[in-house]
């Protein structure tokens, strides 16, 4: 079992969704984020007042899969979450030691 | 205003002879007579220069402060409102407007309001309407001061200011320009209060500004407003209650208060597109803050001149005053680094000066009785000039003495610790989540 983690724009969160519903995954959890890479952040003027904001928002998606499915699901991801523009996020992948569905006390596999 | 007085004054003095030749009795022709019509307008433009304050300042300057001190923006305005309204009843209005021999302050005979009976009559008004309505005036004033001192001030000092500010300094700037005093008897125009309400409080915000000092990270951290929609509302309810500001100082529901609200949609509608423009040229886009702020810019400038300008005088003052508005706060202060957080000075200070002296350049006789330097009475820029001097010294050192006492006595300002932690956990215990 892997985890993956890809950072994404917010924009680009359905694409994604869509994508993903279509290998079979089954669940994912997305969380509101804000940091910087290569993108740098922006500025903003207030009344001529100019706030250099570096953290950029992000959305962080998380999500569990068998072996199989890596290399389907970050191909999806990395085509959905594409503009080609600077920004676009990373995915990272990790080993998952194990996992469990609380209602039923499944685990490994069977719990994904 | 000033102006319907003297009409009264004139008129007095030209038929009580009149009437004294042709023997008719005095009594019945000089007794004044309530109508209905101005009546209404009267108790309606109250209602709305009141929602200007709450929850129009609240929202409009709650939504420019970081997240951690919205309540207790609102709440300043909310309090102020309060506050304001029991000292105008003990004795401010008095010293405003009660009809005393000196010409820089009225005395206590208006005291509690004790002469109010349901039929005194202030003009064509009941004298209930006129107190209250100008008590709406009394608080925004006050309520403007608070955007210069914003996310640092103890809500202590600041009450304490704001209270002896009224009596001190509101007070007998009115009493000036509206109740008898010397202003007003030189001839300053002064429509709706571009010089009782928006020079002498955008003078005391400046100094406030300056005195309380910087706030805690000012020109390196992040202090951007957290909810421009939320200023947004605030700067819409401001313009729908200006037409009671500039159209109620008719204090009647005539021809007077009909120009008056014309140009007062015009110089902000033009004032919020001349800042708006600029900033889009400068900074390269147009933003919600400055459109909004702009238009109030605009809103303020017109102020003096409602009663007094046509629609193309009302075009050229709101294109001037967004431009001078814009100037004051993004290239002035930062220019002259002082922290006036929202922009006080600049809004309400420059734009009630550049009001006041317009007013004196666009002044039309055959609207308000006066001409202006177009229509070849230069000498009225002169006498504008006075009274704006005049508000800026009583404002500008009275402020600074009772500022520097309560500094003194309790201090101005929250440590640096609570200044960090946000006024609305430290000064109230409250926040919103």
């Amino acid at each position: 079992m892997k985890m993956i983690l890809a950072i994404i724009k917010p924009q680009k969160l359905e694409e994604v969704r869509q994508e993903l519903v279509k290998l079979g995954i089954e669940g994912l959890t997305s969380s509101e984020v804000s940091g910087f890479g290569r993108q740098k952040g922006h500025t903003e003027i207030y009344r001529g007042a100019e706030y250099d904001i570096s953290f950029v928002p992000k959305l962080k998606i998380e999500l569990a899969v068998t072996d199989e499915q890596v290399e389907p699901t970050v191909e999806a991801i990395k085509s959905a979450a594409n503009t080609n523009k600077i920004g676009d996020g990373k995915i990272f992948v990790y080993d998952l030691t194990q996992a469990i569905r609380i209602r039923t006390g499944e685990s490994g596999e069977e719990a994904l | 205003m000033k102006t319907k007085i003297k009409n009264v004054i004139n008129l007095m003095f030209i038929t009580t002879p009149m009437l004294l030749i042709s023997g008719i009795a005095l009594a019945d022709d000089k007794k004044p007579v309530l109508d209905t019509g101005d009546t209404a307008w009267l108790l309606t433009s109250t209602v709305i220069v009141l929602l200007m304050t709450i929850p129009g300042i609240a929202l409009f300057y709650g939504g420019m402060v970081r997240k951690r001190n919205i309540l207790a923006t609102l709440m300043q305005s909310f309090t102020i409102t309060c506050l304001v309204t029991v000292i105008w009843m003990v004795l401010g209005y008095s010293l405003a407007f009660s009809k005393g021999a000196s010409s820089f302050v009225g005395n206590l005979d208006l005291a509690f309001l004790s002469h109010l009976t349901v039929e005194a009559i202030n003009g064509t008004i009941p004298d209930s309407v006129f107190v209250i309505f100008q008590a709406t005036f009394a608080i925004i004033t006050a309520a403007l001061i608070t955007g210069a001192v914003a996310e640092r001030m103890k809500f202590s000092a600041l009450l304490l200011f704001i209270g002896l500010w009224s009596i001190i300094v509101y007070s007998p700037i009115t009493y000036w320009v509206w109740g008898g005093g010397f202003l007003g008897s030189d001839g300053v125009l002064d429509f709706a209060g571009g010089t009782v309400v928006h020079i002498n409080s955008g003078v005391a915000a400046l100094v406030a500004a300056v005195m309380i000092g910087k706030r805690k990270g000012f020109g390196t951290e992040n202090l951007a407003p957290h909810n421009v929609a939320l200023t947004m509302i605030g700067g819409s309810l401001l313009w729908v209650g200006w037409f009671g500001f500039n159209a109620g100082s008719a204090l009647g529901a005539n021809g007077t208060a009909g120009m008056a609200m014309a140009v007062t949609q015009i110089a902000a509608a033009v004032a919020g597109l001349s800042w708006m423009f600029i900033e889009w040229v400068h900074n390269g886009k147009p933003t919600l803050l400055g459109v909004v702020s702009g238009a109030v810019g605009g809103l303020v400038a017109i102020t003096p001149a409602a009663g007094f300008v046509s629609p193309a005088g009302a075009f050229f003052i709101g294109l001037v005053a967004g431009a001078v508005c814009y100037w004051g706060a993004a290239i002035l202060k930062p220019m002259l680094g002082y922290d006036d957080s929202l922009d006080v000075f600049a809004v309400h200070g420059l734009g009630g000066i550049t009001g006041a002296i317009l007013t004196g350049v666009f002044a039309v006789e055959a609207i308000g009785g006066t001409a202006g330097a177009l229509e070849g009475n230069s000498a009225q820029i002169v006498i504008q000039l006075k009274g704006i001097v005049a508000t800026i010294l009583w404002s500008g050192i009275a402020s600074a003495v009772i500022l520097f006492v309560i500094d003194k006595v309790i201090g101005l300002r929250v440590d640096a610790d609570a200044e960090a932690e946000g006024l609305d956990i430290n000064q109230h215990g409250e926040r919103i989540n």
